[in-house]
């Protein structure tokens, strides 16, 4: 047990404190890179800890005020900005990767649905029009799907 | 705003989903969150102390795995909490030791034995599959108290 855990005092890591925050934020878009996002981030929210990952960012701060940082940077690509919370504060020694060596405990996780995630966006995408939403909604369901030329045009134009 | 339970617990498209479209998201990181921020304690890696198996004794009888009652200590309380729930029943990131995989199995049955509105689905695997998840989560989503209409 460390000294101050022991003497009852305040956590040992910043940002650990009652009303603290932390959230991934994962970007998947061939126009913002987590670079980007983490300059952009901070103009918005000085007072948030930010730390830029090779998936996005890792911020940490009051709620109000990474709630309010996660609106504003979900508008830069919507469909294609992921948030999710996490229960460790950035750099904990007993998540951060530098001290355990290996993955981050979770990262299989993450990289498992970072494969997926652009299904997601697609879906997203296809929200705003409703009526599209409906009709694949109601469509059965087929195993394999060939790869469909609009679907080729619209991949070899995003890259 | 409903509380809505994810399975898996750590699933990022859940948490996104339900918190995009209005919702808290009740997972891993929230009952990971409430143990590191409790002060006093230095339980490394997880902050579980002796009372945490007592809690999941609630959940899982006392010959089950010290694990599992460990994990459900966790998933319980918020599982009692939740309003509603969402499974991907093909979610292979949740495979882990016999203590996660009794842990799911519990998980999943308690939600359903809650009687709370649930949908199960599984992950997708092309654009139409995309396409039906997200419109299928935000019609479900949109039914629950304070919910955004479709």
């Amino acid at each position: 047990m460390s000294e101050a855990a022991a003497a009852g005092s305040a956590p040992t890591h910043a940002g650990v404190g009652p009303g603290t925050v932390a959230k991934y934020v994962f970007v998947d878009s061939p126009e913002l890179t987590a670079a980007d996002l983490a300059l952009r981030a901070y103009e918005i929210a000085p007072a948030v800890q930010i730390k830029e990952t090779c998936f996005g960012l890792v911020i940490a701060g009051a709620e109000a005020e990474v709630d309010r940082l996660v609106a504003e940077i979900r508008k830069f690509d919507p469909d294609r900005i992921f948030v999710k919370d996490r229960g460790f504060p950035p750099g904990d020694e007993r998540r951060c990767r530098a001290n355990l060596g290996g993955a981050r405990p979770g990262f299989y996780g993450h990289e498992n649905e970072m494969r997926l995630v652009r299904y997601v966006s697609s879906g997203l995408r296809a929200l705003r029009d409703p009526k599209k939403a409906d009709l694949l909604r109601a469509k059965p369901k087929r195993e394999e799907e060939p790869l469909s030329p609009e679907r080729l045009s619209a991949i070899i134009e995003e890259s | 705003m409903a509380k809505v339970f994810i399975y898996p617990g750590t699933s990022l498209i859940l948490s996104d989903l339900v918190s995009r479209f209005g919702h808290r998201p009740l997972g891993s990181a929230l009952a990971v969150r409430e143990r590191v921020q409790t002060p006093g304690l230095d339980s490394p890696p997880l902050q579980i102390t002796p009372e945490d198996p007592k809690k999941g004794l609630r959940y899982a009888a006392v010959e089950v795995p010290s694990g599992v009652r460990g994990r459900m200590s966790l998933y319980g309380p918020q599982i009692e909490e939740a309003d509603a729930g969402i499974i991907v029943r093909d979610a292979d990131l949740a495979f882990g030791c016999m203590g996660c995989a009794r842990t799911n199995e519990l998980v999943r049955f308690l939600l359903r034995r809650r009687e709370i509105p649930l949908l199960e689905l599984d992950y997708p695997h092309s654009d139409e599959e995309g396409i039906r998840f997200v419109a299928a989560i935000k019609e479900f989503l949109s039914g629950l108290p304070g919910g955004v209409p479709a």
